[in-house]
């Protein structure tokens, strides 16, 4: 056979194509379910860790994250509940980032040795690309209890050093307002804390990378300020209202 | 073919090991061998991928040599070797989910590895299944051999850790010992592939 003929070599490419694509599209759709199991894995692991809840077992990550939140509530900009997520894993978890806007707000209410615990999930842009995080808030919602946070593409080395459990603890006890009510807690570059309350240390060498994360923590929970402060309002009401897990849910409800 | 260990299928495995290694010889693949060898763990991995996606590239370009026309060689390889990446890419996200994240972008970076359309080229093109998957097989390995090498050296001064273990003691750190921050830099994995081959070439010469 003439191998070198164009109608040859016109035929060989498009089988060679068909068949290649439904090897993948097999492929694809065959490991599609364990691939998914896996990144709710990952994601579930991101907001334990966030309640500094680190070093788990694989195994363990599912049953530890039932235990510790209590819903996933998506709520509006000013703190009503849209979708309770009694489920724990079918609402916030679930809603894709391209659909979080002011109705719909994701969060985790988590249930930490008897406190009740707020995760927020912020967004940001670092030098590269993308960056995500989880930051818990206590009861009171007017300090930092834990954080969490990741990228898709910093540089080795320098910036993709925030996802070291290192840098997350120098968000803790961090305090998140002066008096105007706007969000005060930033990340200021390495060596330039003024206010302990409010600053965290930034990574050195990356500058840029440290005012992403900055951006992101600022801008992220400003867009919880209606939530935050309602919570702040109904702890100032009741301080010695012991929360169990059932009220914690209840509360956003109203 | 004949024999299956003939004097040239045993040269086909073992050369890319020592005298004829894609890495510190051909000087290929040197892109991935920065990228990834920050630490052991992704090292063995991209490796392993590496050699595997090689020896069954090798095999099935072998198999289907005297078919593929002359003119569109280049782009069945690339097919091949694409479809085949894929494949390998989807399977660590379903069963090494961490592995997949921490090689991300470097696992379609294979698609591009030199060390990969070389052989295609150079070898499977002209012989058969066999000999090419022997090839693959020991190219593979030669270049995982490379990475191995430099990812246990980075990571043990650049983190104190071998696999994820600390094996530098804490006595040691308390004595004013640090780990060198180069070492997780891409360009410190260059300047230990350059001592790489420089032992490598004095031994050999030496012979």
């Amino acid at each position: 056979m003439n191998t070198n003929s164009n109608t040859y070599t016109i035929i060989y490419a498009s089988v060679m194509v068909i068949i290649v694509a439904f090897l993948l599209a097999f492929v694809s759709s065959a490991l599609k379910p364990m691939q998914d199991a896996n990144v709710a894995i990952d994601k579930k692991s991101q907001i334990l860790a966030s309640l500094n809840i680190r070093d788990l077992e694989k195994s363990e990550i599912e049953a530890k994250y039932d235990a510790v939140i209590t819903c996933d509530p998506i709520i509006k900009a000013d703190g009503a509940v849209v979708n309770e997520g009694a489920a724990k894993d079918e609402a916030s978890f679930v809603l894709d980032s391209k659909e979080v806007n002011d109705e719909n707000m994701p969060l985790y209410i988590a249930n930490v040795d008897g406190a009740t615990k707020y995760v927020i999930p912020v967004t940001g842009r670092g030098l590269w690309g993308g960056l995500w995080g989880y930051i818990a808030l206590n009861e009171d919602c007017q300090s930092v209890y834990g954080a969490y946070m990741s990228h898709a593409s910093e540089t080795a080395g320098l910036g993709a050093l925030l996802v070291e459990p290192w840098f997350h603890d120098r968000f803790l006890g961090k305090k998140l307002f002066k008096e105007d009510g706007k969000v005060a807690l930033t990340v200021v570059k390495s060596g330039a804390v003024k206010d302990e309350n409010y600053e965290v240390d930034g990574l050195t060498g990356a500058t840029l990378t440290t005012k992403g994360v900055a951006a992101m923590v600022q801008e992220g929970l400003q867009k919880y300020i209606g939530f935050i402060n309602s919570k702040t309002a109904a702890q100032q009401a009741a301080p010695e209202a012991a929360c169990t897990e059932s009220q914690a849910c209840e509360k956003t409800e109203e | 073919m004949g024999k299956l260990f003939s004097k040239e299928n045993i040269a086909a495995f073992s050369n890319p090991l020592n005298l004829d290694n894609p890495v510190v010889v051909q000087v290929l693949g040197i892109c991935s061998a920065l990228a990834v060898t920050s630490q052991l763990e992704p090292a063995i991995v991209m490796g392993l991928s590496v050699t595997a996606i090689t020896a069954f590239a090798n095999v099935i370009i072998s198999l289907i040599r005297k078919t593929i026309p002359n003119r569109i060689r280049i782009i069945v390889q690339l097919v091949v070797v694409a479809a085949l990446v894929t494949i390998v890419s989807e399977v660590l996200k379903a069963f090494a989910y961490d592995v997949s994240v921490q090689l991300s972008v470097y696992v379609g970076l294979i698609i591009t590895n030199c060390i990969l359309m070389g052989r295609l080229e150079a070898f499977a093109m002209q012989n058969g299944p066999w000999a090419s998957f022997l090839d693959g097989i020991g190219n593979g390995l030669g270049y995982a051999v490379i990475l191995v090498v430099v990812g246990f050296v980075r990571e043990l001064l650049g983190a104190g850790t071998v696999l994820g273990i600390q094996v530098v003691p804490d006595a040691l750190y308390e004595m004013g010992y640090m780990n060198n921050g180069m070492m997780t830099m891409p360009a410190m994995s260059l300047i230990i592939v350059g001592c790489v081959i420089w032992a490598h070439r004095a031994y050999n010469d030496k012979k």
